[in-house]
């Protein structure tokens, strides 16, 4: 590798391409593809959060996805610590897996209706940390749980006993439990409301600063990202358009596209 | 959960009720009674008819009928069928014996060849082995069962590898235990198959269906994201999401193979609950035919509660109480 990389940047996107072929006809021959990421490139600072936000269906997901080998890569290159991750096979990709985590947009349907928050919890520390016996991997998931707000006496109750504030704090309880040191979140909080969204932003917060945790933090709302990013990168039709600062997005957007979307924040104002 | 199983089963007492209610009524309907037969006959006496009617309360106003009939039921005497000259017990406690026993393996058979074949056909969905699976499905739930069992009667009797029909060979009663254990087993294999091709067509494309429901769910993504590998993730977490509406169709599977598979049992000649309650029909033999109904009906209920302990075993979202 001829260039050099600045030691603090965790992760850097290559011109990575996403493209899912389209299936027509009787013999469902590829004839178009939708090309969900075309051609974007971005890095994320070790212990900052970068927020990436844009409409639905603007290739934000997808980004994440393919980041964590949940969608398949067209072209381009995807670094961790350097290391190209791209092309990995599952099994040298492994130890990835318990350094990047995901939170997932729907705290309904992405815990498993059928495990109690034990079984959910743990079961990642059954993959990546084998040697522990069933009291250490219980001691962990209390403590996860009193991390993220919860009581550790809800360990043996299962998700559809508890709030949707109080599932994304299961996801994201489930999320620190191997010790991640970069985590995506994927439209953590847009199923929630006001009140409880602030809560989990907050809390998103308070864990970075305790655990120096990098976020991806994936948003369609502004003032969620306003909040929460060191640096935002704004994406529409697969394409990023504008990348910068927080501050300096808000204050001088220069695509009309994040100009659009700024004017799109409902505001309080005396006329 | 105790007491829920006896609320349920509490609740049979009044279902009963109203449906040997209307079926003793409904047979009413019907001209004559089991004695028709022998009335026709000239060489007996007319005083040996009205004895019996009088033996077996048929003289008797309806209603006064009914209430004797249920009197006895409340000693558990089941009355005397008068077609098969055996007390009714006698007669219904070999019958469900054959019917269970049939039952049992079909839908065991059903199962375990149709569950793992939804489960492939859903995870290679549009493979060669889906598409495959699926035309071999559907030509399963188009041939009708008696056609089956005609053409499995028919390679019995060519190739000699089973008994054409029946639940026991004739030298039964003369046979060690072991061979006579052989002997109910080769009867039931072409009837299970004959009954179990069926539901395996259903419940194989019930479950793919299910399946593909379940993979595309969102905790499935967050397993992967965990690192699980592929195959834990299909069973620990598809699976068991799945597998919930085939568990609620058991009930109902196991109370409808236990009076319905009537044309195989006819066929196969196999000595069901189903024939028997259809012959007994024909020959207003009507004390055999309520005691028949009320078991099927019983068996209806405790299927559907064996489904709803099960399902609530399987889906913490239907426990009935919790014990905390």
């Amino acid at each position: 590798m001829t260039e050099i990389i600045p030691k603090n940047t965790l992760l850097e996107v290559r011109n990575l391409k996403v493209h899912f072929p389209v299936l027509t006809g009787i013999f469902r021959r590829k004839n178009d593809f939708i090309r969900a990421v075309d051609d974007v490139s971005f890095k994320v600072d070790r212990g900052s959060t970068v927020g990436l936000v844009g409409e639905s269906g603007s290739g934000k997901t997808t980004i994440g996805r393919s980041l964590v080998k949940l969608a398949p890569v067209t072209e381009g290159s995807i670094l961790y610590e350097n290391e190209d991750i791209t092309q990995m096979s599952t099994k040298s990709f492994f130890p990835y897996r318990k350094k990047i985590q995901m939170i997932f947009q729907d705290p309904y349907n992405s815990l498993n209706p059928r495990l109690t928050v034990y079984q959910i919890i743990s079961e990642p520390l059954e993959i990546h940390f084998i040697e522990w016996d069933k009291t250490r991997k219980r001691k962990r998931v209390e403590e996860l749980l009193q991390k993220v707000g919860l009581e550790s006496k809800h360990i043996d109750r299962y998700p559809h006993e508890f709030s949707g504030g109080q599932r994304q704090r299961i996801g994201i309880a489930r999320a620190l439990a191997v010790e991640p040191e970069f985590i995506i979140c994927d439209e953590p909080v847009s199923s929630l409301d006001v009140s409880v969204q602030a809560q989990i932003i907050n809390l998103l917060q308070d864990l970075q600063e305790e655990l120096a945790l990098t976020y991806l933090f994936i948003a369609h709302d502004l003032a969620v990202i306003e909040h929460i990013s060191d640096y935002v990168l704004v994406m529409t039709k697969g394409k990023i358009v504008e990348q910068a600062t927080a501050e300096s997005i808000y204050q001088s957007p220069q695509n009309n596209y994040t100009k659009s979307l700024l004017a799109a924040v409902p505001h309080l104002s005396t006329k | 959960m105790i007491p829920f199983i006896f609320r349920r089963l509490f609740t049979l007492v009044p279902l009963l009720f109203g449906i040997t209610l209307l079926v003793f009524f409904l047979m009413s309907l019907a001209p004559g009674d089991f004695l028709t037969p022998i009335k026709q006959q000239r060489d007996i006496s007319e005083e040996y008819i009205i004895e019996l009617e009088k033996q077996f309360g048929l003289d008797k106003p309806l209603y006064q009928q009914y209430f004797l009939w249920l009197k006895s039921v409340l000693t558990l005497d089941f009355g005397y069928s008068w077609t098969y000259k055996v007390p009714v017990t006698e007669l219904l406690g070999n019958r469900i014996l054959a019917t269970f026993l049939l039952s049992f393996t079909s839908i065991t058979f059903a199962w375990v060849i149709a569950i793992p074949m939804g489960v492939l056909a859903a995870i290679y969905q549009n493979s060669i082995f889906d598409r495959l699976s699926a035309s071999l499905a559907y030509a399963a739930l188009s041939i009708p069962e008696f056609f089956l069992a005609i053409v499995a009667i028919y390679v019995a009797a060519q190739t000699g590898w089973f008994p054409i029909g029946g639940f026991t060979s004739i030298d039964y009663e003369f046979m060690s235990k072991s061979s006579r254990l052989i002997d109910i087993v080769s009867h039931l294999i072409l009837p299970t198959i004959v009954i179990g091709i069926g539901s395996i067509a259903s419940i194989m494309r019930i479950m793919r269906a299910n399946f593909i429901d379940a993979i595309r769910a969102e905790f499935v993504i967050t397993a992967r994201a965990k690192g699980v590998q592929e195959g834990i993730i299909m069973f620990k977490h598809v699976l068991r999401n799945a597998i919930n509406p085939l568990i609620s169709s058991f009930g109902f599977a196991l109370s409808a193979l236990l009076s319905g598979s009537l044309l195989v049992e006819i066929v196969m000649n196999y000595p069901g609950l189903g024939q028997l309650i259809y012959q007994s029909l024909l020959r207003e033999d009507q004390f055999v035919v309520l005691a028949a109904i009320m078991m099927s009906c019983t068996l209806l209920v405790i299927g559907n509660l064996i489904a709803d302990i099960i399902l609530a075993w399987s889906d913490p979202r239907i426990r009935f109480e919790r014990d905390t």
